[in-house]
């Protein structure tokens, strides 16, 4: 559903990206991996319209999406979420998927300054709509609580939320383990598994290896700007090239196992 | 009666600068809810006080088409300086929109034939009653406070905090801030129209950098949360030098002393501290 056909990244002088080659299918759970600095983030601004590719070329169900502004690829149904938490702090919970929930529906002026009982009852449904996206993620409970105030794993599940809240087809994950204890993965392992099963393509970017093993039908790993392995989760595990990026090559024989 | 008219023909001109102020705190609310830090505000209005007594001075049209001319043309010029100066932000955005002040306080200087340069414009017929004035803030507020609590009003809020997740969440954050940038704009310009009919006399020094930073600081000590925080600041603005009047020489000190207390001690503005004391006793 989405591919991304030999896309180069450079800024400036640093090549970031090179001859990069990737493709999303429409449902399951795909994983990107490699070690920091390899170029994974960028590929998720790449997609998302943050950044513009220097070559190549992006489509998504039948859309080229070179040149699209990023709210314009939200729309067509492609939601993230982010590294470094960019919940709204200052907006309740509730507030913070209603602001996703918005553009679906068409709003005008009137609608603005002379609210009528029609709005009110529209409110009212948008309203219920959040909380039944809260309670996918397991957040109905806190709806009205700041989100500056939720713990740091509450806050990475509210902004799944929020990315849910959009109606995407395709849900790009980044890190969303991170900073997380291991109840906490190991319940939104089980939460992601149910977007997965509900119909939705996920491509997640995790350091965690027991995370991204455990989770993701397809692997692909890139390293310094190339992709350096692509399979099941088995194949990688088993593949020199990936050992060898992550724990570096021995320069003699292996003494122990 | 008589006490009421001997208290107009003293604070007449106060009270409906108070109101004009509240306008120009609700033109710039406007911007900095949704996060841009823009100085434009005083050239907008002078736009608009120019338009309007132009207008007023040199053809017979009504008063009520003088001042949606004040209104229009600061919109009209807003858009045309959105597409370059919107790319900014932060403090970059501030310094392009204060270059723009400057740009129309010279322009006006320089135009002698038609504004009469440093000399201003004499004799501006005093058309702004306090009915003007009064109408204007009360649909002023009814509008803002009615956006601030609707969708788009919340789209604002969550711009201003982060404007590249609002963006992702599908939301043109450039078509918004472009609406707020224009229609803080017109507030602006009207503003300058119906206090340039009241005050008999324009010139372009009234509308330079200290104006616009008055403006901003009304904007940010009443604090951007809320209308109900740009009247505030406007009333505090207005009314402080009036009530310091005993002080003399040392008013401005003093002025600047209370505002300096006010933004140390309440950073978020006072409409903010005023309800937490409120949200305390309840």
């Amino acid at each position: 559903m989405l591919a991304l056909s030999s896309i180069a990244k450079n800024f400036g002088g640093l090549q970031v990206l090179r001859g990069f080659n990737l493709s999303v299918p429409a449902r399951g759970i795909f994983g990107l991996i490699g070690p920091n600095g390899a170029g994974k983030t960028t590929v998720f601004n790449l997609i998302t319209g943050l950044l513009a590719p220097s070559a190549g070329t992006i489509e998504f169900a039948g859309y080229r999406l070179n040149g699209w502004a990023p709210h314009r690829i939200t729309r067509a149904g492609i939601a993230r979420t982010f590294q470094n938490i960019r919940v709204f702090k200052e907006m309740t919970v509730m507030e913070n998927v209603l602001v996703a929930l918005g553009e679906r529906r068409h709003y005008g002026a009137r609608q603005i300054f002379f609210p009528g009982r029609q709005i009110r009852m529209l409110e009212q449904r948008e309203r219920e709509q959040a909380r039944e996206v809260l309670a996918r993620v397991g957040l109905a409970a806190k709806s009205d609580s700041l989100a500056g105030q939720l713990s740091y794993g509450e806050q990475r599940r509210l902004e799944i939320a929020r990315a849910l809240a959009t109606e995407p087809k395709l849900l790009l994950l980044d890190e969303p383990a991170a900073g997380m204890n291991s109840a906490e993965k190991q319940q939104l392992m089980g939460e992601v598994v149910k977007l997965g099963e509900a119909g939705l393509g996920i491509m997640i970017i995790e350091h965690d290896m027991r995370f991204v093993m455990g989770l993701c039908e397809r692997i692909t790993v890139l390293n310094f700007g190339e992709v350096i392995a692509e399979g099941t989760p088995d194949e990688i595990r088993a593949n020199d090239a990936v050992v060898e990026a992550y724990l570096g090559q021995d320069e003699t024989e292996p003494a122990a196992s | 009666m008589e006490w009421l008219e001997s208290f107009w023909s003293i604070y007449g001109t106060l009270v409906l600068s108070l109101g004009t102020n509240i306008l120009l705190a609700l033109s710039i609310y406007l911007t900095l809810c949704c996060g841009l830090l823009t100085v434009a505000n005083a050239a907008f209005m002078g736009i608009g006080a120019y338009t309007a007594a132009l207008l007023t001075l040199n053809t017979g049209i009504p008063f009520f088409i003088a001042l949606l001319a004040g209104a229009l043309l600061p919109a009209m010029t807003a858009a045309l300086l959105a597409p370059p100066t919107l790319r900014l932000s932060g403090v970059y955005l501030a310094m392009a929109t204060l270059a723009f002040g400057e740009i129309v306080r010279i322009a006006i200087l320089n135009t002698e034939s038609l504004t009469g340069g440093a000399l201003g414009l004499n004799g501006i017929p005093q058309m702004t009653g306090l009915i003007h004035v009064a109408l204007a803030v009360c649909l002023a507020m009814y509008f803002l406070l009615r956006m601030a609590r609707s969708r788009f009003g919340r789209t604002l809020t969550a711009i201003s905090q982060d404007e590249t997740a609002t963006e992702l969440m599908g939301l043109n954050v450039r078509a918004y801030q472009l609406t707020v940038f224009i229609s803080g704009a017109a507030l602006a310009g009207l503003a300058g129209a119906l206090n340039a009919h009241f005050t008999f006399f324009i010139s372009p020094g009234e509308y330079g950098f200290e104006r616009g930073v008055e403006i901003l600081a009304m904007g940010i000590l009443g604090g951007a949360g809320s209308p109900w925080g740009a009247v505030v600041g406007a009333t505090v603005i207005t009314l402080l030098p009036e009530a310091l009047r005993g002080l003399g020489h040392f008013r401005p000190l003093m002025n600047g002393l209370i505002l300096i207390l006010i933004i140390l001690y309440s950073p978020r503005g006072l409409w903010d501290l005023l309800r937490a004391r409120h949200l305390q006793r309840a």
